[in-house]
């Protein structure tokens, strides 16, 4: 399965690109309307691209009232992405969207830099939306976290179906002439290709410990990148910094994560989760001398 | 909204700036102030950009070197290719009755393809340099000034200000006409509504310049 990113596509402005997925992902609503952050809230680097936005959204009445309608029309499945500041207003986030039909699933955005991410506040907030809702729960993480297999193990724990790996991760970028923070927050969340061998590492280390499903998401820019996040355990793969450069991402991604996955005699891509993880034993030091 | 990838046709330096030609495809040319997204050989994200000239057979964009991205768009080479996406937002609107162009710096980019679509109007454009009032050459009846003088001593009242600039241009020629069409500029990491990158204020509220403009009228603006 192929999903875009939270954040990363308005599927009210390009509802061309939302119908090759096979589900959409909102940008993450609040409990009351967002602004985001002041600009200048992007900046490429090198190896990835910053982003500060700061959770612009039009907040969970105005998003049940007039975003979820026009979303119906598409005729993909609608994920809501939820973020609040305690376990609470997640809860009550969960709460509004339990009664829309029309809601396949949500995730819980616990790796804003506004939520605290220990162990227990992911699984507290979990806990929190489990009591609220019976819908499919996803748990998108962050990278930053020392163990996010412990993180995902709780999440589990508390009522996750799902775990979204994984989040941005904090970078900053420095203007080349004044030597000034380039973005108006200073850090912001990195994401492309440095992100890929982090959220590799992150699925693989998840899978070993949870039996959840997994959405791998970080970097991916091609089939390749795709086969080998389900070869690290992930279920689905979503798509963020490369929609922005290239809307079209989506059904080139998917057309080449099937010849990928062909090429390496899998019959299909989802025949080659978990491929990475080799027997204990197969590892051997080489003796050469 | 379409993607494609099209051939350098020829790059043409004019001052410090370069006018990339690119094989037109099937690409449209859409409304004059309309920008395509330039994706840079070996850059991650792509660069908005308007159009400059439309001919049948290609598409000109006038890049000012500033940053890598820029750079690498500069220095591409004839038949190498870049991807190309649009045309995206709002364009100026061209029922006006006394046009007036009005550009400043590398916001002369836009011009050139309003002019020929208004039927060559008088235009006023401003330059740092004499070297970067080369670029003036693209845009017809154009009236130039350097700093330290400002464009806006050549605004003349009852015409239609449709102009291209530097923020603090755009501000003084927004109090000066209040009815003119602006062009402004913010980064962009899609151009298509996606990253939310490009906010800027409008009417007091933070908005997408990619989807609401990048053309506004003065009075929204």
């Amino acid at each position: 399965m192929i999903l875009n990113a939270s954040g990363c596509l308005d599927a009210i402005a390009a509802p061309e690109v939302a119908a090759e997925l096979d589900a959409f992902v909102t940008k993450t609503v609040t409990p009351l309307p967002r602004g985001g952050n002041d600009p200048v809230r992007i900046a490429e680097t090198d190896v990835g691209m910053l982003n500060s936005i700061g959770l612009a959204n039009p907040g969970i009445d105005a998003f049940i009232a007039d975003v979820l309608p026009e979303l119906l029309d598409l005729e993909v499945p609608i994920w809501v992405s939820v973020g609040g500041f305690s376990a609470q207003e997640y809860a009550d986030l969960c709460r509004r969207l339990d009664s829309q039909q029309e809601v396949t699933a949500i995730e819980l955005n616990v790796s804003c830099p506004n939520v605290a991410e220990p162990a227990d506040s992911v699984a507290e907030i979990v806990a929190a939306a489990r009591a609220a809702t019976a819908k499919r729960l996803y748990a998108k993480l962050s990278p930053s976290n020392g163990d996010i297999a412990a993180v995902a193990q709780a999440a589990a724990a508390a009522g996750a179906d799902g775990l979204s790996l994984v989040n941005t991760i904090r970078g900053l970028a420095l203007d080349p002439r004044t030597l000034a923070p380039t973005l108006s927050t200073a850090a912001g969340g990195l994401s492309g290709p440095a992100l890929r061998p982090i959220a590799l590492a992150a699925v693989f280390a998840c899978y070993r410990t949870t039996e959840l499903p997994i959405i791998g998401m970080g970097g991916v820019e091609t089939g390749r990148h795709a086969l080998e996040l389900i070869a690290a355990g992930a279920t689905s793969v979503a798509l963020g910094t490369v929609l922005f450069a290239d809307p079209e991402a989506p059904a080139r991604i998917r057309a080449e994560l099937e010849a990928e996955a062909l090429a390496l005699g899998f019959g299909t891509p989802l025949d080659a989760r978990g491929a990475a993880h080799v027997e204990e034993g197969r590892r051997k030091l080489r003796r050469v001398a | 909204m379409r993607r494609e990838t099209l051939a350098v046709a020829g790059v043409d330096r004019i001052g410090p700036y370069s006018l990339v030609r690119l094989r037109r495809g099937s690409l449209e040319s859409g409304v004059p102030g309309q920008f395509f997204m330039l994706s840079p050989p070996g850059r991650l994200l792509p660069r908005p950009m308007s159009l400059c000239l439309a001919t049948r057979k290609e598409l000109g964009f006038l890049i000012d070197p500033i940053g890598p991205g820029t750079r690498a768009l500069a220095e591409v080479v004839r038949n190498q290719r870049v991807a190309v996406l649009g045309p995206l937002g709002n364009g100026y609107l061209l029922e006006v009755e006394r046009p007036l162009l009005v550009g400043g710096g590398i916001g002369v980019a836009p011009l050139p393809y309003l002019s020929e679509r208004l039927g060559r109007p008088p235009a006023v454009l401003g330059f740092r340099t004499e070297e970067h009032a080369e670029a003036a050459a693209l845009v017809p009846n154009a009236e130039i000034v350097l700093e330290p003088r400002l464009v806006t001593e050549l605004l003349r009242p009852g015409h239609d200000v449709l102009a291209c600039g530097p923020t603090p241009m755009l501000e003084a020629v927004r109090r000066l006409a209040p009815t003119s069409q602006l062009a402004w500029e913010a980064p962009m990491a899609c151009g298509y509504g996606a990253c939310y990158g490009c906010a800027v204020e409008i009417e007091g509220v933070l908005k997408r310049l990619c989807v609401e403009g990048p053309v506004l009228t003065a009075e929204a603006a």
